[in-house]
């Protein structure tokens, strides 16, 4: 079967190839090709350091879409037990773009909800590839609900290209769902833990995507447009793709640098997909401990320091006394 | 005395190319209709609140202008006017940031792109943020996440209605994942208005999309929309790439809205003012809720 590669992946998917090929052989008793099968591993190995070990902005946003990618499901299956799936925004339908539900971390009963998108092509229209509309986030806002009223903490899982846009999602009001989730996060009276696997892509991903700790993937990012979209406004379609990535400063490490995440999560090299259950118990370590840090926070303190987090972020500065239009409209 | 002698006053840093200038004392003494084609007299469109009387058109306006149609005469005091937009992410697309938000400020006179503030209309105390299209789009960054969102702080404190006139692209690009989180900030600093039994009357005006339809704007007790205005999340050039078909001839437009359940009303500009006075006569605090 041919790999899904990027072009920056090609000679080490054609490497790894070769070398399946030769594993068959040998399975096959065909020849005694041991030696030329490590010598290839090892090539492999350091191919694969080479590859992955100083990705670009624009690498970094191929990994956080790579079809193979670990998708909210794979995790709330990996890191959790007994979930069960809750549907519906009693309004409209169900969205399957968002997967929700209670469930176990460790002996903890939490609520879970996330993007979710498909794992193969079928699965991803299905999904309309992890897009949401209105009713998404309107049943994500009853689910919260329900884990304020019944104390669990929420676990929200981000993986989106953005919120859906279509005459559909328009006609229900696609933005006001949006700002209806944000205001409903704002005030829950249990911890928020956002754990983004993936597409962070916009206020599709920030209408579950803010909370008490936001823990990101290395490989995944988070933006206020997808690089493309900015390419197409900011550059008039002339700029390239990799330069609007760059700038746009998406990337899990420079948001943490920048103080909006918690805490990167280190991917096995090459990205989650090559060691999920690997990339699921790391995310796990990191999920457990915020959720007993902020176990032992009070209820009100939670919502106060969830409110100055966000106060905090923000860079103006006070213009020049000469700039200012300071007391010119003191008294209009 | 017209508006833009009004705002030539006060502004001494407005430069002389201002649209708000130009519109006052134009070439000639009219201006062609954007509605109608038809030409009108400036004096008349400015007696008229910058409306067609014609077709009902409204002409787009400064911050400063529609706060001078709202706010009772020497109502208005402007704060944290000062606060300017930085670069954190040393932004440069086909043009740098910096250089956008200066051609911004000579352009309107303007800091950024909101305009906040105590006023009174109709003898009640208000606290009001009015945004500015011209002013990179009226887009929310830094600078317009944080006055709103003081704004909102001052009226929880001092117990005010808010009133906010919105026109804007949404999220500023820009500041990257800073602006996003203006969303939600300013969402938080609503919530906890409204927690408070605290009025919000929101006016949406032509256009408003993306991160502002998505935060603070919707999260009103009551929304107004003007006539006409484009009031959206996404705009229409990426849901005509999505969908891949033409979209519905009235789709997005206040009327459009109305329809949807996504608005409580359109109010004409000129019976704007008046409709926000009979609200807030309903929507007296009820009382902190604690
Ligand atoms: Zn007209």
């Amino acid at each position: 079967m041919k790999r899904f590669a990027y072009d920056f992946e090609r000679p080490l998917v054609e490497l790894e190839t070769k070398l399946e090929e030769l594993k068959r052989l040998e399975s096959a008793g065909k020849e005694d090709i041991a030696v030329q099968i490590s010598y290839l591993e090892k090539q492999i190995q350091k191919l694969r350091e080479r590859t992955y070990s100083n990705l670009t902005a624009w690498q970094k946003v191929q990994i956080a879409r790579h079809p193979d990618r670990p998708r909210t499901s794979d995790y709330i299956e990996a890191i959790f037990t007994d979930f069960i799936e809750l549907h519906g925004d009693r309004v409209f339908r169900d969205d399957v773009s968002i997967i929700g539900g209670f469930a176990r971390l460790e002996n903890v009963k939490v609520m879970v909800v996330g993007h979710r998108k498909g794992r193969n092509t079928k699965e991803s229209i299905a999904r309309n590839f992890g897009m949401p509309h209105p009713e998404g986030y309107r049943k994500a806002v009853r689910l919260m609900r329900i884990a304020n009223k019944f104390k669990l903490p929420l676990i929200t899982f981000i993986d989106t290209p953005g919120a859906y846009p279509g005459i559909g999602a328009e006609e229900r009001g696609q933005a006001i769902a949006i700002a209806q989730s944000l205001m409903e996060i704002s005030v829950l009276e249990v911890p928020v833990i956002v754990a983004n696997i993936g597409e962070g892509g916009s206020g599709g991903a920030l209408a579950i995507g803010f909370g008490d700790r936001i823990i990101m993937l290395e490989n995944s990012y988070y933006s206020v447009i997808t690089p493309e979209g900015c390419v197409s406004i900011l550059w008039d379609g002339e700029g390239s793709v990799e330069e609007a990535t760059e700038v746009l400063g998406l990337t899990s490490d420079k948001l943490l640098e920048m103080g909006i995440v918690d805490c990167v999560v280190r991917e096995p090299l090459g990205g989650a997909h090559y060691a999920p259950s690997l990339a699921a118990r790391e995310l796990k370590k990191e999920l457990v401990k915020a959720l007993e840090d902020l176990s032992k926070v009070s209820t009100k303190d939670l919502v106060e320091q969830r409110y100055s987090r966000l106060r905090h972020i923000g860079y103006y500065t006070k213009a020049r006394e000469s700039e200012t239009l300071s007391g010119k409209f003191q008294n209009i | 005395m017209p508006i833009g002698e009004w705002f030539k006053k006060e502004n001494k840093r407005a430069p002389a190319d201002q649209t708000l200038t130009k519109r006052a004392i134009p070439d000639g003494v009219w201006e062609k209709c954007l509605g109608c084609n038809e030409p009108i007299f400036i004096k008349e469109l400015e007696r008229n609140l910058m409306v067609c009387s014609k077709c009902d058109y409204h002409f787009p306006l400064s911050a400063y202008e529609r706060i001078y149609h709202l706010a009772d005469p020497n109502s208005f005091e402007e704060l944290w006017e000062d606060l300017c937009s930085e670069d954190p992410l040393c932004f440069i697309g086909k043009k740098a940031y910096m250089d956008s938000l200066v051609e911004a400020k000579n352009k309107t006179g303007l800091n950024d792109a909101v305009i906040c503030g105590r006023a009174g209309i109709g003898g009640r105390k208000v606290a009001i943020g009015v945004m500015d299209f011209r002013f990179i789009g009226g887009s929310m960054g830094s600078v317009v996440g944080e006055k709103i969102t003081r704004m909102v702080e001052l009226a929880t404190d001092e117990k005010l209605p808010i009133i906010t006139v919105s026109s804007s692209g949404g999220a500023r690009m820009q500041e990257g994942m800073i602006s996003l989180m203006q969303m939600a900030k300013t969402s938080t600093a609503v919530a906890r208005h409204s927690k408070s039994g605290l009025p919000y009357i929101s006016v949406l005006s032509h256009p408003t999309s993306g991160g502002v339809t998505a935060s603070f704007s919707t999260l009103a007790d009551i929304i107004i929309a003007e006539p006409k205005a484009f009031i959206g999340f996404a705009g229409p050039r990426v849901i005509e790439q999505t969908i891949k078909q033409k979209l519905p001839k009235d789709f997005q437009t206040a009327e459009f809205n109305l329809t949807h359940g996504m608005v409580d009303m359109i109010v004409n500009r000129l019976d704007m003012k008046r409709t926000i006075m009979r609200l807030l006569d309903y929507l007296e605090p009820s009382g902190v809720v604690e």
